[in-house]
């Protein structure tokens, strides 16, 4: 079943702070978008480094979101977003966050004859910087590693681990030492705690800690 | 399924099978051999070619998606038999020495020129990440690159 034909699912829209995008919304349209550079930086940030400008002319968010993969930039940059994720089937419609929604590699909880139709993005709490780091081997490639990262200096802090994982990793309690305070190296050790494999767990923590310093303003 | 398609400016109707690569409809069924296919996995660029004037992996489109649309591929660069600039600039800069990637080189690089009609060296080494070359280094691409540019934009 194709669905490219379903113009209505691509748009960008802002209404009362929130960020609206539709499934069907190219990676480059989100890319070139002002609306979404100037309220939603991490999404710029993140989508750059989504395979190559060939690739985004065709690549959507939507597409990007019910893949799965766990090395897919923006279904981390979503879930440090809060991302609401609206699903809609001929039984009715639902709503579920990033964690509910992602249930491991190339899974997640949509049910057969559900559809992601819609992306809903809060607004950003006022100050906030954003920043989206990755390791990758080959540029444009699947990274291997990276980690997102949302900063109000000593008030509030989100962080999505990338490859951290069989799905994009909220790290709840770097966050909040974070918000309290803490310095990005402190942060890192914390954000790595549940990653096994020794490699990625160093990995990540230098990419955790690069998130934080460039998100700090 | 019936699929009718604006190819470089000429529409064609054909019958094709629901599962046809664009890249294979575009080589074999319209004859157009200038479209190379590598890869087939979206990662090597040379399929590469303009829908509705942004730049694509054709091997990562069906056939039937291309329906209704406007495709231009490499054959449709040259004008009357003058090439392109950027085609020029290519063979005078020793932009290729195979030629398999070029196609999908020049594809990418027009688009990608009439957005930015002025980019710096970084901004092209970038544009150029999705497309891979195995006999030049790059080197000689990126030259051509901004030769063709100062001459689209008439320096």
């Amino acid at each position: 079943m194709d669905i490219n034909g379903l113009d209505e699912l691509a748009y960008l829209r802002r209404s009362g702070g929130a960020l609206h995008v539709g499934a069907l919304t190219r990676q480059s349209t989100l890319e070139r978008s002002r609306l979404v550079a100037e309220h939603w930086p991490l999404l710029i940030q993140a989508v750059r480094q989504v395979g190559h400008a060939q690739i985004r002319n065709r690549g959507t968010v939507g597409g990007s979101v019910v893949h799965a993969d766990p090395t897919a930039e923006l279904p981390v940059a979503l879930s440090a977003l809060d991302a609401r994720f609206h699903l809609r089937s001929p039984r009715g419609a639902r709503m579920l966050t990033a964690d509910e929604l992602f249930l491991g590699p190339l899974t997640t909880a949509l049910d057969a004859d559900e559809l992601l139709v819609e992306i809903e993005l809060p607004p950003l709490p006022a100050g906030a910087g954003t920043a989206f780091v990755e390791h990758a081997r080959t540029h444009g490639d699947f990274a291997m590693c990276g980690a997102a990262a949302v900063v109000v200096p000593n008030e509030r802090a989100a962080i999505a681990l990338l490859g951290a994982g069989p799905r994009p990793l909220r790290a709840g309690a770097a966050e909040r030492a974070l918000a309290e305070g803490a310095a990005p190296r402190e942060v890192a050790a914390l954000a790595v705690e549940p990653v096994e494999d020794g490699y990625r767990r160093a990995l990540t923590a230098e990419l955790v800690q690069m998130a934080v310093e460039e998100a700090s303003p | 399924m019936r699929v009718s398609v604006e190819v470089n400016g000429q529409v064609h109707e054909r019958d094709v099978e629901p599962r046809t690569l664009l890249s294979d409809f575009i080589r074999h069924e319209l004859g157009l051999t200038g479209t190379k296919v590598g890869c087939e996995h979206g990662v090597c660029g040379a399929c590469t070619v303009q829908l509705d004037g942004e730049p694509v992996r054709s091997c990562l489109m069906l056939a039937v998606q291309a329906r209704a649309r406007s495709l231009r591929t490499v054959e449709g660069l040259a004008d009357e038999g003058a090439l392109h600039p950027l085609q020029r600039a290519f063979s005078e800069k020793h932009a290729l020495q195979c030629g398999f990637c070029t196609p999908g080189f020049l594809m990418s690089i027009e688009a990608f020129l009439r957005d930015k009609p002025d980019p710096g060296e970084e901004e092209i080494r970038e544009a150029l990440a999705g497309n891979l070359c195995r006999c030049t280094g790059y080197r000689a691409i990126v030259e051509a690159v901004e030769s063709a540019s100062r001459e689209l934009r008439g320096d």
